[in-house]
């Protein structure tokens, strides 16, 4: 009997092994998550205020409710320390051995982080998983005011979610406007402007240069010589994909885990999914490409081989202050971005020539996400 | 009228407003979106949907 074991629990992990059982029930299924095996959806961390979500609300089952799901096996609070490929064995933290037919990596991805001068750097607070955002809303006072590190797409949710539930927010980054690697400037802007009026503070194309505990927090000392006091610092520069355990067992990895079209490494029994994976060049850390690459991996791993196809898949960037939905051109595309101005928002069509290759909607404009989706290419066909 | 959240990515689909987009009219009933209808904005099934409670 074909034994598939799956290192990591998160969406993408949870995802692949509900798309196999669905496919098969005889697999043998083994899940092995360094957490307590709870389903989560990362992405709903960024607006629990808004949602009025305490941490423990978040879970969709615990472990136990996915065992039984699943009808699977899984291992919590462990954590493999290594795989060996020779023996198609895992290594866990206790010593044990878990041995697979097929293996898959859905390890995620893990915050940038940086040390900043100061005496404070240990106290930065991430966000990246479930406990993470428990302890940051275990330190959330009422009207604290939070100082974000990174103005992108993390950086500007969580912006909104705190500020709409009453806190003082400050965003600082070296970018000119928010979300600078997903909008064009001018789009940005109305973007800073709609967080502006809900009172997000900017300090922008400005870094960190020093973080020192003050009497009642934290002085953060910027490029420019001002300071900005802050109850709590969040850092959201931005994500690395984990592939530590890949590299230490001698994957091609990049700035992903190296995976072909059928998710799979330059080991043939070992594959890659989600945001720790590199698929044909790609890193997309988003929930519809994991879920394309789930669909298409369950298949594959019953023996039906299916290539993952990217349709193209606008994000939805969650900040009710005013609807985003950005669908970047590919890094490589050549064309231009072209404006238009609403009274509440702005479309901007990123084209060349009649061919629309990628879009950002704000406001009013993003009626038009499901007509203009239609018109763009495809991300990986 | 319901609202429907989608567990995995949060959009939500309101039975007043349907989704005129995808051809589903304001006012129709969550049960009645055929069941290979998949969320627009990250592809799940409508079993990932839960009712939002008021």
């Amino acid at each position: 009997m074909n034994h598939i074991v799956i290192i990591g629990t998160g969406l993408a992990g949870y995802n692949l092994a509900r798309e196999l059982r669905k496919k098969s029930e005889d697999i043998k299924l083994t899940l092995i998550t360094h957490d307590d095996g709870a389903f989560y959806s990362k992405p709903m961390l960024s607006n629990g205020l808004a949602k009025q979500k305490q941490p423990a609300d978040l879970p969709m089952g615990d472990a136990d409710k996915m065992r039984a799901d699943l009808n699977a096996t899984i291992l919590t609070h462990t954590t493999v320390s290594a795989i060996d490929r020779e023996a198609r064995s895992v290594t866990l933290d206790s010593g044990d051995t878990v041995s697979y037919d097929k293996l898959v990596i859905a390890t995620g991805a893990n915050p940038i982080r940086f040390p900043i001068d100061g005496n404070a750097n240990d106290d930065v607070l991430v966000v990246n998983n479930l406990d993470d955002y428990a302890k940051f809303r275990a330190v959330l006072q009422e009207n604290s005011h939070v100082a974000i590190i990174g103005p992108g797409l993390i950086g500007c949710e969580f912006a909104n979610d705190l500020a709409q539930a009453g806190h003082a927010v400050t965003v600082i980054g070296p970018d000119i406007a928010p979300m600078s690697t997903l909008l064009p400037t001018e789009v940005g802007r109305v973007l800073e402007n709609a967080l502006s009026e809900l009172g997000v503070k900017w300090c922008l194309e400005l870094t960190t240069s020093s973080i020192n505990k003050s009497q009642n927090g934290y002085e953060l000392l910027l490029s420019d010589g001002q300071t900005v006091e802050a109850d709590l610092v969040l850092s959201a520069i931005g994500l690395r994909s984990d592939t530590s355990l890949a590299e230490a067992a001698g994957l091609e990895c990049q700035r992903g885990i190296v995976v072909d079209r059928y998710l799979q490494t330059s080991d043939d029994a070992i594959y890659a999914l989600g945001d720790c994976a590199e698929v044909d060049g790609l890193v997309l850390p988003f929930v519809m490409p994991l879920m394309n690459g789930a669909r298409a991996l369950a298949a594959t791993l019953c023996d039906e081989a299916t290539k993952v196809n990217y349709p193209a898949m606008p994000v939805l960037v969650k900040t009710p202050a005013i609807a985003t939905i950005v669908s970047p051109p590919a890094r490589d595309a050549e064309g231009k971005w072209e404006f238009t101005k609403l009274d509440n928002g702005i479309k901007a069509l990123f084209k060349d020539g009649e061919q629309l290759l990628g879009f950002a909607l704000l406001g009013d404009a993003v009626s038009e996400k499901m007509a203009l989706t239609k018109e763009l290419p495809p991300v990986l066909n | 009228m319901n609202k429907w959240e989608c567990m995995i990515c949060g959009f939500i689909y309101d039975e007043a407003e349907g989704l005129p987009d995808e051809g589903i009219a304001p006012g129709t009933k969550w049960e009645d979106i055929p069941d290979d209808w998949q969320c627009p904005e990250c592809g799940v099934s409508k079993a990932d949907f839960e009712m939002v409670k008021q």
